[in-house]
């Protein structure tokens, strides 16, 4: 597959890499990034990898067009496929409360705006996959790592794509129209993509729980927020842990106290192994968490 | 309020909100470089009317001023000052009495500032020399509500506020833009834009529609996009690629470029402006250039909006004019 590049205005270069979601197409995407990052000519003003493509922000006074063209063709040529490229990321532990109090009463005042007003969004989401029962569908959504293929749409906010192979993969349609209410640090799903929402606002994902673990600190007084005001980065793994309700609450109390610190480990990952055996790559992965 | 970022025990000029306006913003040249974590560049939408305001009152260009929407605040002065007004026609009043637009004039201790009805254009930028010394996040003075950054705690400017004047300013009054470097308000605006991105998805015929409608905008229009009425555009059939959603307008959500026009369901396109979101799952069509923003800026519902097609290099040609009426704007107020 060959990238398709646009110009989005006289700042923007667009890059689609495929048309569809994998993990293949987000590591490239973020393989090219973190190259041009590296070689950062004069004139860049903005690189943002997202799940299946990127864009770059350019001064075009600066730097001519085709010239940042050219350089970003020569990148794609370099990566490749991708496949031999190893990526620093991090391992990181999300604990969630799913079917939690706050999430369920929004959702029950957006009913009219659902697929099926008859059920919550989580006995949706399970019913259309095909699973047993909402317990089964939990167990699939917090029983395999999560890479975060693109952070954005609003500050900090997270895009996971789950590590396994396709058919296994959940996709759930977003609202039929959106909510004007989200829960801060809810638990999203939208597409193949979970999310979480870094900040209260409007969201058309659907909502399968929350988690006490702050990501977004613009005032940056929390602990994990000394150097940067956002917590997640793309490339990061994220395990979903679920917790109970006694848990929550002491985790909570933990956060509001200013003292919550999300479990992150640093790790090397290799697209090519994980490819080949998926779970038994993730069975590796996650024992750092251990 | 925040501090001002250097302290002094010199008195300073400040401000007091005694009204807010409808939903004024401190703005400025914006932040570079977050937009990866979904941090937009914020700062004025129209960013040749800041130039203006400032240049009036020998600010920097892109200092923070306070950028008013359809209805003006009312502002009193704890010292003198050098202010000017730029942008869309809210002319301002000291104590009741009229002020000039696109001028710089003088307001003393315990003035009363305020603003008299929107009479065209939508966004006035209010520049007071030396510049409002607010709190800085990630190199801007520049309002981002949804992630609560610049301004007065994130937010728009609220009753009972008190905005620091920066020192040292060098402004005086009684400076005029020439009224050929003041931007024409129009309720019939033509909007200059790059086709791409995923145009593609368009058929021949929504493309057309596209570019041949007289588009009205509607009234959702604030600093994260402005959306019109007025067509529908047709799509090209496809198998919906894996993990794009099932409507023709669904795409696997991707980055969107500052000025990018999406079109959900294939009606009612969006131009995302300088708040924008900064990816999602729907098409976009087309992207207006750079310089062009300040003509969306200054739309207000129902303005009657034609895109028209440009290339990149007569976008680039249209950046080096705009580049040197700027230059020509800060002679003329030098």
């Amino acid at each position: 597959m060959s990238a398709r590049y646009s110009w989005g205005g006289d700042e923007f270069v667009f890059v689609e890499l495929a048309e569809e979601m994998s993990l293949q197409a987000n590591f490239k995407a973020v393989a090219i990034t973190n190259l041009l990052r590296d070689e950062r000519p004069d004139g860049i003003l903005e690189i943002c990898p997202a799940n299946a493509s990127y864009q770059v922000r350019y001064d075009p006074d600066v730097l001519d067009p085709h010239t940042l063209l050219a350089h970003l063709k020569d990148i794609e040529t370099r990566v490749g496929d991708a496949l031999g490229v190893t990526l620093p990321c991090r391992v990181v532990e999300i604990p969630v409360l799913y079917q939690d109090p706050w999430t369920t009463e929004t959702l029950m005042r957006f009913r009219d705006r659902h697929q099926d007003p008859d059920a919550t969004d989580i006995e949706y989401a399970a019913r259309i996959n095909g699973f047993a029962g909402v317990e089964e569908f939990i167990a699939a959504h917090s029983g395999s790592p999560w890479f975060t293929s693109m952070v954005g749409f609003v500050a900090g906010l997270p895009f996971k794509y789950q590590m396994v192979p396709r058919e296994r993969q959940i996709i759930v349609p977003k609202y039929v129209r959106p909510r004007t209410d989200t829960p801060k640090q809810t638990v999203g799903y939208g597409g193949c993509f979970s999310c979480i929402y870094s900040v209260r606002g409007a969201g058309g994902y659907q909502m399968f729980g929350i988690t006490p673990a702050p990501i977004y600190d613009p005032r940056q007084t929390k602990p994990d927020f000394t150097e940067h005001k956002v917590f997640m980065r793309s490339g990061d793994m994220v395990k979903f842990r679920q917790i109970d309700r006694d848990e929550y609450d002491d985790l909570q109390a933990t956060a509001e106290a200013g003292r919550y610190r999300i479990t992150a480990r640093d790790v090397d990952f290799d697209l090519q192994p994980f490819l080949d055996d998926p779970d038994g790559y993730n069975k590796r992965l996650l024992e750092v968490l251990a | 309020m925040s501090e001002p970022a250097n302290g002094s025990s010199a008195p300073r000029t400040t401000i007091e909100v005694r009204k807010p306006g409808l939903s004024t913003t401190i703005q400025d040249g914006g932040r570079s470089g977050y937009y990866h974590l979904g941090i937009p560049p914020s700062g004025a939408l129209d960013q040749y009317s800041l130039a203006a305001a400032n240049g009036l009152v020998g600010n920097d260009t892109d200092a923070a001023a306070l950028e008013i929407v359809y209805m003006g605040p009312e502002l009193a002065f704890t010292g003198p000052a050098v202010v000017a007004v730029a942008g869309a026609g809210i002319a301002p009043r000291v104590n009741g009495s009229d002020r000039p637009l696109w001028e710089s004039f003088e307001v003393a201790d315990g003035d009363v500032l305020d603003f008299d009805y929107l009479k065209d254009g939508a966004r006035a930028y209010l520049a007071v020399s030396g510049g409002l010394d607010t709190r800085v996040d990630l190199g801007s003075r520049a309002t981002y509500v949804i992630g609560s950054l610049g301004g007065v705690d994130g937010r728009p400017i609220a009753e009972g506020d008190v905005l620091p004047v920066g020192a040292g300013g060098a402004g005086r009054p009684g400076l005029v833009v020439p009224s050929d470097l003041r931007p024409a308000m129009s309720k019939d605006v033509e909007v200059r834009v790059v086709m791409g991105l995923y145009d593609h998805r368009l058929t021949d015929k929504g493309r057309a529609t596209f570019l041949d409608t007289t588009w009205t905008l509607t009234p959702v229009a604030d600093r994260m996009g402005f959306r019109y009425g007025g067509g529908e555009l047709e799509t090209v059939d496809r198998e919906p690629p894996f993990g794009a959603g099932q409507d023709p307008s669904n795409i696997v959500d991707a980055p969107y470029p500052i000025g990018s026009i999406q079109v959900p369901g294939g009606v009612e396109p969006i131009v995302l402006h300088r708040d924008a979101v900064s990816g999602g799952g729907y098409m976009m069509v087309a992207t207006v250039i750079s310089g062009d923003l300040d003509v969306v800026a200054q739309s207000a519902p129902r303005t009657r909006t034609r895109f028209v097609e440009v290339d990149l290099e007569t976008a680039l040609g249209i950046r080096a004019d705009r580049r040197r009426r700027l230059a020509a704007l800060h002679d003329a107020l030098s």
